[in-house]
């Protein structure tokens, strides 16, 4: 086994325990914790697998700026409310239940023996193409208009933001 | 099992354990970050299939949705002020009036 396939086996089961430490932890900050350990252990998988540009954007905006911001709102709310005490809800069992199911139903899907399509994908070689200089001329000389959209997008949920934290202060006072 | 597989089966298990989460636990900020879980499992698998194919498109997807993802970020996290604000609680019990 090459150390790239140890790495990339070592990835997953970070990327996986961080996932169910998430279900089995009773504080959000750990929860959060956890989940940070498991994007950041996606962003090696990226690393292994040559999309440098995914890797740096998961670990700069998801790391970065989504769970820096969701950690700072759990130290905003410390409330120790009835989730606190139980973490779970009466929909455990079913919920398990239903994980389980789904979970086979997907594996079985996913890894059976693949079709024409499927096996054309594992014989194509992955491209040159992820690098950094080759993806950003690619990326603003074919796809600066959606590059802008979003733009507009975050422009937009920053207005709705403000709109809905100001609509609830009306509805308080 | 080669790795395309691999890779699958690794965001096909976090997807599910991340739909898990959503329905098991009680806390709403924990319920938003198992639903970040369930996405990074989706971006996964797009990743994979992106790096096999070759193209440049499924990179330039990923960084899409990862803006799309900071902005849904930021109106949920209001959103949760809010319900903490009016009830004091962040358990979702609190909240079952739109039970049928």
């Amino acid at each position: 086994m090459s150390l790239e396939s140890l790495l990339l086996y070592l990835f997953a089961a970070g990327a996986l325990l961080g996932g169910v430490l998430m279900l089995v932890a009773r504080h959000p900050m750990r929860v959060a914790i956890a989940l940070i350990g498991s994007m950041i252990s996606l962003a090696g998988i990226y690393a292994i697998l040559g999309v440098h540009v995914i890797a740096v954007f998961q670990v700069l905006i998801y790391v970065g700026a989504v769970m820096v911001f969701m950690v700072y709102v759990i130290m905003l709310l410390d409330v120790r409310d009835p989730s606190f005490t139980s973490k779970y809800s009466h929909l455990l069992a079913p919920g398990l239940g239903f994980g389980a199911l789904l979970a086979a139903v997907l594996a079985y899907v996913a890894t059976r023996s693949a079709g024409p399509a499927a096996q054309a994908l594992s014989a194509a070689e992955p491209g040159a193409s992820f690098l950094i200089q080759p993806f950003s001329a690619d990326f603003l000389r074919e796809y600066w208009l959606h590059f802008e959209l979003t733009s507009v997008l975050l422009l937009a949920a920053v207005v709705a933001a403000v709109a809905v934290i100001k609509g609830g202060r009306r509805n308080d006072g | 099992m080669d790795r395309v597989q691999f890779l699958v089966a690794l965001s096909v298990a976090l997807f599910v354990v991340g739909l898990v989460g959503v329905i098991i636990r009680r806390n709403a900020l924990v319920m938003l970050m198992c639903m970040e879980l369930m996405l990074n499992g989706v971006i996964l698998s797009l990743v994979t299939f992106a790096q096999q194919t070759g193209t440049v498109s499924g990179a330039v997807l990923v960084f899409l949705i990862f803006v799309v993802a900071a902005a849904e970020i930021a109106i949920a996290i209001p959103i949760v002020l809010l319900l903490s604000r009016q009830r004091k609680t962040l358990d979702v019990e609190a909240y079952s009036e739109l039970k049928g």
